[in-house]
This record gives C-alpha cells, sequence and structure tokens, in this order.
C-alpha cells in the first residue's frame, strides 16, 4: 500500500473527496427521513429490522412488497417518495463505487490496470443508476 | 503528501494505531460488508422477480437470517457514526483537537445504538419468533 499523491486545486480526486462527505452527510438525512415516514405510514405495529432496512434505505414499492405493510398504495406510490429514492440511490450509489475505487487504488497504485478498472466502475456505476432509476420511476 | 512508503503486510500489523486506526480498518472493512450485502441483495433480487431461481432465494434466506441482521447493522450503524465523525473533523478542523474524546463519544452512541438494536433483534427472533 503506498500514500496517494493529490494535486492542489479542484481536481476530481478532491470533488470526489468532498462530494464523500456532502452524500454521507446526505444519506443520513435521507435515511431519518425515510425512517421516521416508516413509523409514520404504519411500521409502528410491526417493526423488525428488514423491514425497517427496507424502509429507511429504499422506501419503494417493489422493495417493501415482502414486509408486513399495511397500506402499500396509501403512503408510498407517491411523487415525494419516488425523489426521495432517487436521490438515495444518486448518493448510495455514486458514494460506495467510489470508495470502492479509492479502496482498490489504494492497494494497486498507479499501474495500467488503473484506467482500466475506472473505466470498468464508471461503466458499472452508470448502468446500475440507469437501471434503479427505472425501476424507481416504472413501479 | 509525497510519502512514497512501501509497507508490507506483516510490517503493518506491527504499527501501533490505536483507536484511530481501528476506526479506519473498521471503516473500510464495513464500506466493503456494505457493498457486499447490497450488491447481492440487488442481484438475488433480481434473479428472484425475473427466474425465480433457487439460487436468489438460497441468498435470502442466508441475509434475511437473525445472525447476519447483526452483522448487517453493525456495518450500516458503525459506518454511519465513523463516517459522521470523519465529517466533522474534515469540515470544522478545530475539532482535531479533541479527536480521541470524539472517537470515544462515538464509541458511546454506537454501543447505544448497536446494543438496543441487537438486543431487539435477539428479542424478536428467538424469544417471540
Amino acid at each position: 500500500m503506498r500514500a496517494r499523491t493529490v494535486q492542489p486545486g479542484l481536481t476530481f480526486e478532491y470533488i470526489m473527496w468532498i462530494f464523500t462527505r456532502i452524500s454521507g452527510l446526505a444519506m443520513i438525512l435521507l435515511a431519518l427521513i425515510g425512517m421516521v415516514g416508516a413509523f409514520y405510514l404504519g411500521a409502528r405495529t410491526q417493526v423488525d429490522l428488514p423491514t425497517l432496512l427496507r424502509w429507511t434505505f429504499f422506501p419503494n414499492p417493489n422493495h417493501v412488497v415482502n414486509s408486513e405493510i399495511p397500506d402499500l398504495t396509501l403512503g408510498w406510490a407517491t411523487a415525494f417518495w419516488q425523489i426521495m429514492q432517487i436521490l438515495i440511490i444518486f448518493f448510495a450509489a455514486t458514494h460506495a463505487y467510489n470508495g470502492l475505487r479509492v479502496i482498490i487504488e489504494d492497494y494497486t497504485g498507479r499501474s495500467f490496470w488503473r484506467p482500466l478498472v475506472r473505466g470498468f466502475i464508471f461503466l458499472l456505476w452508470l448502468f446500475s443508476l440507469v437501471l434503479a432509476i427505472y425501476v424507481i420511476l416504472a413501479s | 503528501m509525497g510519502l512514497n512508503r512501501k509497507v508490507g503486510f506483516l510490517e503493518g500489523l506491527k504499527y501501533q494505531g490505536g483507536g484511530p486506526m481501528l476506526a479506519w480498518i473498521l471503516h473500510r472493512i464495513t464500506a466493503l460488508g456494505i457493498i457486499l450485502f447490497v450488491g447481492l441483495h440487488v442481484v438475488a433480487s433480481f434473479f428472484m422477480q425475473q427466474l425465480g431461481s433457487d439460487f436468489a432465494t438460497t441468498i435470502n434466506i442466508i441475509y434475511e437470517s437473525w445472525i447476519f441482521q447483526i452483522i448487517v447493522a453493525f456495518c450500516v450503524i458503525f459506518h454511519a457514526l465513523n463516517g459522521l465523525r470523519i465529517v466533522i473533523c474534515d469540515l470544522w478542523p478545530q475539532s482535531l483537537m479533541y479527536q480521541r474524546e470524539l472517537l470515544w463519544a462515538q464509541w458511546f452512541i454506537f454501543a447505544a445504538i448497536y446494543g438496543l438494536t441487537v438486543i431487539l433483534v435477539i428479542y424478536i427472533n428467538v424469544t417471540v419468533g
């Protein structure tokens, strides 16, 4: 493992560094809103941990269909929760794929693998995001 | 940051980083744990919904077991709290003076939230279910 060298100024590494912090804070906030929403919309009575995690991190009707929720159509299939899902999936996917890239590059350093790994992770990120937003808007 | 050092695995184990190093390495491990869990979850859901495969059902049974729930809760809660401490230290650098105190505060908050989660999960899955 080697120390990473970062150029000063508004570089890609700096933007991703600050994005990781901002998206981390945003995800905590969005998760709290999702959790409060879950309790408000009926998880008060039969909440187990998988149910709460499903509601907290991805409040999609398709996602919570396996958990015991009283009224699927009443509270969840709205534009508000669709926006919430898109925001959390954007922050989570970008945060996670960038974190994975940082960890991989910490252990591989500068080699000819770096652009290949970066390209692969970028394509995976784009694919996940497009697929997730399609699932959210179609449900 | 022009340090171009090469440290081997065994040498790295000897490094006496203490609490902050433990937090750093746990942050990294829990990150990989969350990526593994969410990735498996997405893939399993896809194969379950589109193909109805038995393999996806097997994965679902594994990660819906209460032992796995305890591990996932550890990853999520630790990563969130440690990340919050990192954000505080990075955006208000004066707080780095109290880094160790912040770390202790973080472990106390973690113990409270995670302890409650574990007690509830065990209570729901072992005594009730």
